[in-house]
């Protein structure tokens, strides 16, 4: 019996309403990721490729349409049952990071854990943080790292719970060019030792073509991109 | 400058519309307007309170002297458009056919009594109507006493000296009848127009004159601090405070606890202030240093900063003290109905300090931040946090902390109460900062272990929590301790208060007493008052006696610079003996003596009449005992509650020492008001009695006191608002940080639930220490307070400590978790954004 795909959308409608104008980001948009698929989306600023990322890990609900994890109909969920499959089987990284300034590098680590009752939490924290070089800054706060070292920190939040599935938005976007190619080059390593699911976001075209596929959000619609 | 003021108000307008300031201001507004409306209420409460006094004396003040009142003071007096009116009283026979009687006269102005009203009637057991003005000329009033002593009925005639005036009406109560109690003859009142035919004043006359004089306080303090340096010997000035002790205890007491409820209102809605500017200080920093960065000048920039928050301070203080106004326009209509009169005005004074309040605050907290920064580089300041913080660096809080210390002493006005307060206050902080480093500890210790279940680990995230935010947390729980402790310190001060107002003045206190009972109609006395079955009237044995000389130094009264001591010394005193301590008494230096000692020359002294004197224990005092000299050692010294209305004697021996002079007996009892047969068979089974009626005057005493006890009441509501405020402002002083975590832990696949235990987990500890810390201080301050400032006794009340625990334990999560409970209902991705 086929397996079902890791992550179906179907159908995807998001509107907000700004004034009383109906502003349409997402509209009948169809996507499919089957488990160990490495996937870009690109698209200019505002073309709604967060909102999109966040209706496929579930931080927000669509208008209309359904996200499927595994065959689940992941978008009929209430929050804490959208929050349940997220623990189980989601990592994120954000283009803003998204440490808590009040916990330490550590501690930012292993709050995913924490959160799944984790026995091992600060042993797999620790390893994580040293695949990702940071061993030596573990009690170091937000505030007291590079931009480069937070992200860091982020991918080895995201990678600690060894999820099946990564969602990345803009990882590089906060950082400097040989800083982003750094963690990029981090992201895939750590992606393909894993061998994890990929989603990631981004508005850089050769940080797309790495991935095995490419979409472009356009106008609310995707599109399938053909690697040169 | 103009550029400033201009780019500060945008900044402002734009912070307001992004919500940026709605908590602050809501603080600041809520702490103004109680401030506001507590010194308003206290302010006309405390005037309100005095007027009522002032009806026991007819007026606002008066000059007694023992020579006729100069006409300076009066012009002067009228100048100042005070109203005045002149009284005169003195001891004098008058007569009803054959029949004639000791009386008291007062002669009075036909504008007496300046402050509240005469009760007259028709016959002695009338109800009464009120009269606003004294007997016209010619005519008489008596009291009940003396038309039953005189068998005078209204329109009979009574010789007054060398007058025949006719009696025109029954003086049922005159609420200005002070004085000495024990003095005390029927009083006949009369117009003093009629005062020189009856030539009763003449050279050597012992009369009382009194000028009375009415106004609003200002003016009538004022004309106070003008007369004290003017006054000669034989003039004095009095006030309720001075006229009437017995009102005057209650009186104090409920001032100063309306004093102190006005000084923690605003000493909390400071620390209001101070938890909810942080997040205000937070984003003004970031803007301050962007502002940098752009190249502003470091005087622009902090002159935008002082004008925004002088703006922010300014707006939410007029707010605040409209708001306040109102609150109290609205309690005082509430308790308008409990006082006779309507409350005198307000003035514009709780607005100023209001205002004072909350733009010294702000300014105090916001402004050392801002000029600390001043010489760091833009991009310093923007990572601020990564900065090591020289302990110099904490010197940005002393202006604020002053600004406190400032507050509580102006609101205070008294050195001792201020200070404790102060230290109360730093005594708190460290008591607290002892908990969170224990607590921390301890559970860092449990945090070792990792618990399975979910919720575990969600409670472990929780007390993590604590100890992430230290700083904060120690802040926070700083504020709710705070909060808690004036909570829990009114609670059990008022508590104290009103018992001891029921307890001093209980319904079947003594309202009658009877004097001048001889040794050999003691035993029918006594008899007389068990077949008419009257409960409790003790029969006290009592000597007139005169203070001669101290050490075998004499007493010279014109040497006591302090005029109660004077009077105290020139007067005689009774002397009373007793084998026990009377229940109402409490030994406070010296020892009661025993059986043995009976007969020798011992003296136990009320503590007040030796501290005036300068009398201490083992001092030998020389009376003078209806021309016999007695010797007495000083024993023991008591203190004596005067408002019990119970007779109490200053001086006191053991038995078998004042036997052989010359004695009479006094007792007091209770009769209810209406009930008086009694007294009228006692006195014409033994004509020689006086009675002394003060029933009336204890219920008007009780009637001050049941007012009092209201607004000792709303004060307490109001202070409650504030201690409120301060929880409110603690609890959002963290909002944005937790609502920031609680949304990663939820992207993370937290449940709201896990979240939510957390949170209640980390505000459990929050509350349960600081309402325990807040509680064990709350008693020691109560026991303080009660015991050395409003010298009442303490009772521990554990319902209260316990109560109060386990209810802020349970409220602070509980509101913590409302507040953040709509935050878990929006989806993560939109509160993403917004961080």
């Amino acid at each position: 019996m086929q397996q079902p795909p890791l992550i179906q959308a179907q159908d995807l409608h998001y509107e907000i309403t700004n004034h009383d104008n109906q502003i349409r980001i997402l509209s009948g948009l169809n996507l499919s990721v089957a488990e160990g698929d490495q996937i870009a989306i690109i698209g200019s600023s505002g073309s709604g490729k967060s909102t999109l990322l966040s209706m496929l890990a579930g931080l927000d609900v669509p208008t209309s349409g359904s996200v499927q994890i595994k065959g689940n109909a992941f978008s009929a969920l209430n929050e804490d049952g959208r929050a349940a499959l997220r623990a189980q089987h989601m990592g994120f990284v954000f283009q803003s990071f998204q440490l808590l300034p009040a916990l330490t590098a550590l501690e930012n680590v292993m709050l995913p854990l924490q959160l799944k009752s984790h026995q091992d939490a600060e042993k797999l924290s620790l390893e994580a943080l040293d695949k990702v070089g940071l061993s030596h800054r573990v009690q170091h706060y937000p505030k007291q790292l590079s931009g480069g070292e937070q992200q860091r920190v982020a991918i080895a939040r995201a990678f600690a719970t060894q999820p099946n599935i990564l969602f990345a938005d803009e990882p590089t976007g906060n950082l400097d060019s040989t800083t982003g190619q750094m963690i990029i080059e981090m992201l895939f390593n750590m992606n393909h030792e894993a061998g994890t699911t990929l989603i990631l976001v981004t508005h850089d075209i050769q940080l797309a073509k790495r991935c095995k596929r490419m979409f472009k959000l356009d106008h609310g619609v995707l599109c399938k991109v053909t690697k040169p | 400058m103009m550029l400033a003021v201009k780019l500060a108000w945008s900044q402002t307008v734009s912070l307001w519309r992004a919500g940026a300031l709605r908590v602050l201001v809501f603080a600041l507004v809520l702490a103004v307007a109680a401030i506001t409306a507590v010194s308003f209420f206290t302010q006309r409460i405390e005037s309100a309170l005095n007027q009522q006094g002032s009806l026991l004396i007819g007026g606002d003040l008066a000059i007694v002297t023992d020579h006729p009142v100069p006409k300076t003071y009066i012009s002067q007096a009228k100048a100042q458009n005070i109203l005045t009116t002149l009284t005169y009283e003195f001891p004098s026979m008058v007569m009803h056919g054959e029949a004639s009687q000791l009386v008291e006269i007062k002669a009075v102005e036909a504008n007496f009594p300046l402050r509240g009203n005469l009760t007259i009637g028709q016959k002695i057991d009338d109800l009464g109507a009120e009269a606003n003005a004294g007997p016209k000329s010619g005519e008489v009033w008596i009291e009940p006493r003396l038309a039953t002593l005189l068998e005078i009925k209204v329109g009979d005639v009574l010789s007054v000296g060398e007058s025949n005036l006719i009696v025109s009406a029954i003086l049922l109560r005159e609420p200005s009848r002070g004085g000495n109690m024990f003095s005390f003859a029927p009083r006949v009142m009369m117009n003093a127009a009629d005062l020189p035919a009856t030539q009763l004043i003449q050279y050597g006359s012992r009369v009382k004159y009194q000028l009375l004089l009415a106004s609003s306080t200002a003016k009538i303090s004022q004309y106070a601090d003008q007369m004290k340096p003017a006054l000669v010997r034989g003039e004095r000035l009095d006030d309720v405070r001075n006229a009437r002790p017995e009102i005057k205890a209650a009186l104090d007491k409920a001032q100063q606890f309306l004093g102190l409820s006005a000084m923690v209102s605003v000493v909390l809605a400071m620390v209001a202030m101070l938890l909810s500017s942080f997040p205000y200080i937070k984003q003004s920093l970031n803007t301050f240093a962007l502002m940098r960065c752009f190249g502003a000048q470091q005087k622009t920039v902090l002159q935008i900063l002082t004008i925004q928050t002088l703006i922010i301070a300014l707006l939410s203080a007029l707010l605040g003290a409209f708001l306040g106004f109102v609150a109290q326009l609205g309690l005082a209509q509430l308790a308008g109905s409990l006082f006779v009169e309507t409350l005198p005005p307000t003035t514009v004074l709780p607005v100023l300090i209001g205002i004072l309040a909350s733009i010294g605050m702000m300014v105090a907290v916001v402004l050392p931040h801002a000029w600390q920064m001043r010489n760091l580089s833009a991009i310093n300041m923007l990572r601020l946090d990564t900065l090591m913080q020289p302990l110099s660096a904490q010197a940005k809080y002393v202006p604020a902390a002053l600004m406190m210390m400032l507050m509580i002493f102006w609101q205070a006005q008294d050195v001792k109460i201020a200070l404790s307060t102060i230290v109360a206050m730093i005594g708190l902080s460290l008591i607290v900062l002892g908990f969170v480093y224990t607590l921390t500890y301890l559970a860092q210790r449990f945090l070792l272990m990792t618990p399975k279940n979910h919720t575990l680990s969600s409670v472990k995230l929780g007390i993590q929590g604590l100890r992430r935010r230290l700083g904060l947390s120690t802040v926070q729980m700083v504020g709710f301790c705070m909060g808690l402790m004036v909570i829990m310190l009114l609670t059990l001060i008022r508590g104290d208060l009103l018992r001891n107002w029921q307890a001093s003045l209980p319904e079947d206190a003594p309202n009658r007493f009877v004097i001048n009972i001889q040794p050999d109609q003691v035993r029918g006395v006594r008899d007389f008052f068990t077949t008419q079955s009257i409960k409790d009237a003790a029969v006290f044995p009592m000597v007139r006696a005169r203070l001669v000389s101290k050490n075998q130094q004499p007493i010279k009264t014109t040497e006591w610079p302090d005029e109660r001591a004077k009077r105290l010394a020139e007067r005689e005193f009774n002397l009373s003996w007793s084998a026990s301590l009377q229940t109402d008494n409490k030994l406070i230096a010296g020892r009661w003596w025993t059986k043995q000692e009976y007969g020798k020359p011992l003296i136990s002294l009320e503590e007040g009449l030796a501290k005036s004197l300068n009398i201490k224990l083992g001092d030998q005092l020389l009376f003078d005992v209806a021309g016999n000299s007695l010797v007495l050692t000083v024993t023991s010294l008591r203190k004596v509650e005067w408002d019990t209305m119970r007779a109490n004697f200053f001086a006191v021996t053991p038995p078998g020492v004042l036997e052989e002079f010359s004695t009479s007996h006094i007792s007091s009892f209770h009769l209810p008001i209406g009930a008086e047969k009694p007294l009228n068979l006692l006195m014409k089974q033994y004509p020689n009695l006086t009675v002394i009626d003060i029933a009336a005057l204890m219920q008007q005493v009780r009637g001050i006191m049941q007012r009092m006890s209201q607004a000792v009441e709303y004060v307490f509501a109001f202070s409650l608002v504030v201690g409120a405020a301060v929880l409110y402002a603690a609890l959002v002083a963290t909002r944005e940080d937790r609502v920031r975590e609680a949304t990663l832990m939820r992207v993370f696949g937290a449940s709201r639930k896990q979240v939510g235990v957390a949170y209640v987990a980390e505000f459990a500890c929050i509350g349960f220490v600081s309402a325990l810390v807040a509680a064990i201080a709350a008693n020691f301050l109560a026991y303080y307070v009660s015991e050395y400032v409003l010298n009442i006794p303490f009772q521990f009340n554990l319902a209260i400590v316990l109560g109060g625990t386990l209810v802020s334990a349970t409220v602070i999560p509980a509101a913590a978790w409302l507040g953040l409970r709509a935050f878990l209902n929006i989806p993560p991705r939109q509160l993403l954004n917004s961080i």
